[in-house]
């Protein structure tokens, strides 16, 4: 980053489900303006608004509101983290002990709602510094499951709801999740899936896991040279039937209630 | 918070003495299983014929119950009269009544061995006297609970959360807007001298609804068209007197359960109406997230029940229903409109 760029100003993308809290931040930013030039790249209601802006418009930085619908402030900074030169993100929140003890532990940067003007100029102060926290931290803050896989095309960030991947299965070294649409792969490992989405998908292979409601049936199925028989999952809107293993079959069939 | 440090709780020993309620439900079947067990036991000291006990046993229902239920249903009619007496004059009445009852109902039911009238006199007496005596224990005895309920409703009613999103809201538009600053400003006012006041004695339901909607305004604030609300009133119920702040934390709920989490228009309804001797309060929210089973939530449901079985004893109930899309809670409770 060039000496000119620091004096430039930073482009501010501010994120929270109550217009009166935008307005807030926007009135406060205008205030500081004098010592902290900053310009509204955008505001969003949400997780998934503020990714969609992120792709048309340049940010330097993310203020976001913790709690929000649809998808909240820790999963969007996760989302973010993702990309190779993405925005600072700050976290604003009005009251929440969990997440607050939380970001002290981390070390992760908050400004607690109503925002003061002195504070929000020291944040701006060393925003170009602030990155994302590490997906680790956010996994463990984050009171919630993620409620999108994000892909990584081309520098965009694209979305996929959780509730529409049917399976997911480990190849090399990524994991192909299956819509009913098309193939996505994901930066991310099957155990780390497995763990984070206990109640959703379920292990039926070393290599595999399935969304629990894209379970239309089970089925004996003659494969490969051997010609021994074994446990399939037919899946609920696709041809394809996935191996169910020896080893998983007494728990998967527990699971499935079959 | 300062609200958690209310030093007044001292002073609360020292109410008044007062009667039971003779028309509650729970001091009803409290009195009859008491007498009962009494009347019961009597007749198994005086057994001395394990043979005889069933037909002892059926002598003593004779002898007990008919007085018995004569006695409870005068107190039950006298109950007005009684309620304004004081605490001693109280007690000289009720043990006329019982008095004369057992004079009265003994001629009635044996009236020729007349001689034997001090005895049915003296048991009947002693019973009441027992029967008011443990009434008044557990009254003292649940004093302090009531004081113990009234701190658990201080310190679980504000969230923090609200409290300091609502400021955030009032700032938001303070500039654009100084006219709605202020009235959320008024709003939050009312709300908090709502909630420091003295909890303890029943206030009117319109006095609840008229708070409520104060609140759902400063919500409206911050959330705009998100909040919709139906609300369903029957004039005929809003005189009924009902525990402060039962309304207020339960639309709450609603709120932080089934409007903030989602991001489209929902739809909080209020449901108040008058069924002959009770009021039903029903509350409903759109079901966002399948995991509602949130402890704050369940804390408050659990204050707002344990203060209206201080309040009512059996005679109101509070239950929870949830099914595909919405998630609901009823409240069903006498209708009284004095206190």
């Amino acid at each position: 980053m060039s000496d000119t760029a620091d004096f430039a100003p930073l482009a501010v993308l501010i994120v929270d489900d109550e217009a009166p809290a935008r307005e807030r931040l926007r009135d406060v930013l205008g205030d500081i303006a004098d010592t902290q030039p900053t310009r509204i790249a955008g505001t969003a209601a949400n997780g998934v608004e503020a990714l969609a802006l992120l792709e048309h418009e340049t940010v330097d930085l993310i203020l976001t509101d913790i709690r929000m619908p649809v998808m909240d402030g820790v999963e969007l900074a996760r989302h973010v983290g993702r990309l190779e030169r993405g925005p600072a993100v700050i976290f604003t929140t009005a009251y929440d002990e969990y997440a607050v003890r939380a970001f002290e532990l981390a070390a992760v940067d908050y400004l607690l709602k109503p925002v003061r003007a002195a504070r929000l100029a020291e944040a701006l102060a060393k925003a170009r510094r602030i990155r994302p926290p590490a997906d680790e931290i956010l996994r463990q803050m984050a009171p919630t499951r993620r409620s999108h896989f994000s892909i990584n095309e081309r520098g965009r960030i694209l979305l996929v709801p959780v509730g529409e991947v049917l399976y997911l299965k480990a190849e090399q070294k990524y994991v192909v999740a299956r819509s009913r649409e098309r193939e996505f792969l994901l930066d991310e490992s099957l155990v780390q899936l497995e763990e984070e989405f206990p109640e959703r998908f379920l292990r039926i292979h070393r290599n595999c896991l399935i969304a629990r409601n894209a379970v239309k049936g089970v089925a004996r199925a003659t494969t490969g040279m051997d010609g021994e028989s074994h446990w399939v999952i037919i899946v609920d809107g696709l041809a394809e039937q996935l191996p169910v293993s020896r080893r998983q079959w007494p728990a998967v069939k527990e699971a499935l209630g079959v | 918070m300062s609200i958690k440090q209310n030093p007044r709780l001292a002073g609360w020993g020292q109410r008044p003495a007062q009667l039971p309620d003779f028309r509650n439900l729970g001091v009803v079947l409290r009195t009859l299983l008491l007498v009962n067990a009494f009347a019961i036991a009597a007749v198994f000291v005086r057994n001395t014929d394990l043979s005889l006990l069933v037909g002892e046993v059926l002598e003593m229902a004779v002898n007990v119950e008919f007085p018995l239920i004569l006695n409870v249903a005068s107190l039950f009619l006298m109950q007005t009269l009684l309620r304004r007496l004081p605490f001693g004059a109280g007690v000289a009445t009720v043990l006329a009544v019982v008095a004369t009852i057992a004079l009265v109902s003994r001629s009635l039911l044996s009236p020729i061995e007349t001689g034997g009238l001090l005895r049915p006199l003296l048991w009947s007496l002693t019973t009441a006297g027992c029967v008011l005596t443990y009434f008044h224990q557990r009254d003292s005895a649940r004093a302090p609970a009531l004081a113990e309920a009234r701190l658990l409703a201080l310190t679980a009613r504000i969230r923090p959360h609200f409290l300091f999103n609502s400021l955030n809201g009032v700032l938001g538009v303070l500039r654009s807007n100084p006219r709605r600053a202020e009235e959320g400003l008024e709003e939050l006012a009312d709300l908090f001298r709502a909630l420091m006041q003295d909890n303890r004695e029943l206030v009117p339901l319109t006095d609840e609804i008229a708070l409520c909607e104060r609140y759902l305004n400063l919500e409206r604030l911050r959330l705009g068209e998100r909040l919709q609300v139906a609300w369903q009133r029957d004039p005929q119920a809003e005189a009924a007197l009902v525990p402060p702040l039962m309304l207020q934390p339960l639309i709450e709920n609603a709120v932080y359960h089934g409007i903030e989490p989602g991001a489209g228009p929902g739809t909080v309804s209020i449901t108040i109406e008058r069924r002959g001797p009770e009021v039903i309060i029903a509350i409903a929210n759109p079901l966002l997230d399948a995991v509602s089973h949130h402890p704050g939530n369940r804390m408050a449901l659990d204050n707002i029940r344990e203060r209206l079985m201080l309040f009512y004893d059996l005679e109101a109930t509070l239950d929870t229903e949830r099914d595909a899309d919405a998630y609901r809670v009823r409240i069903r409770l006498p209708f009284r409109s004095e206190r």
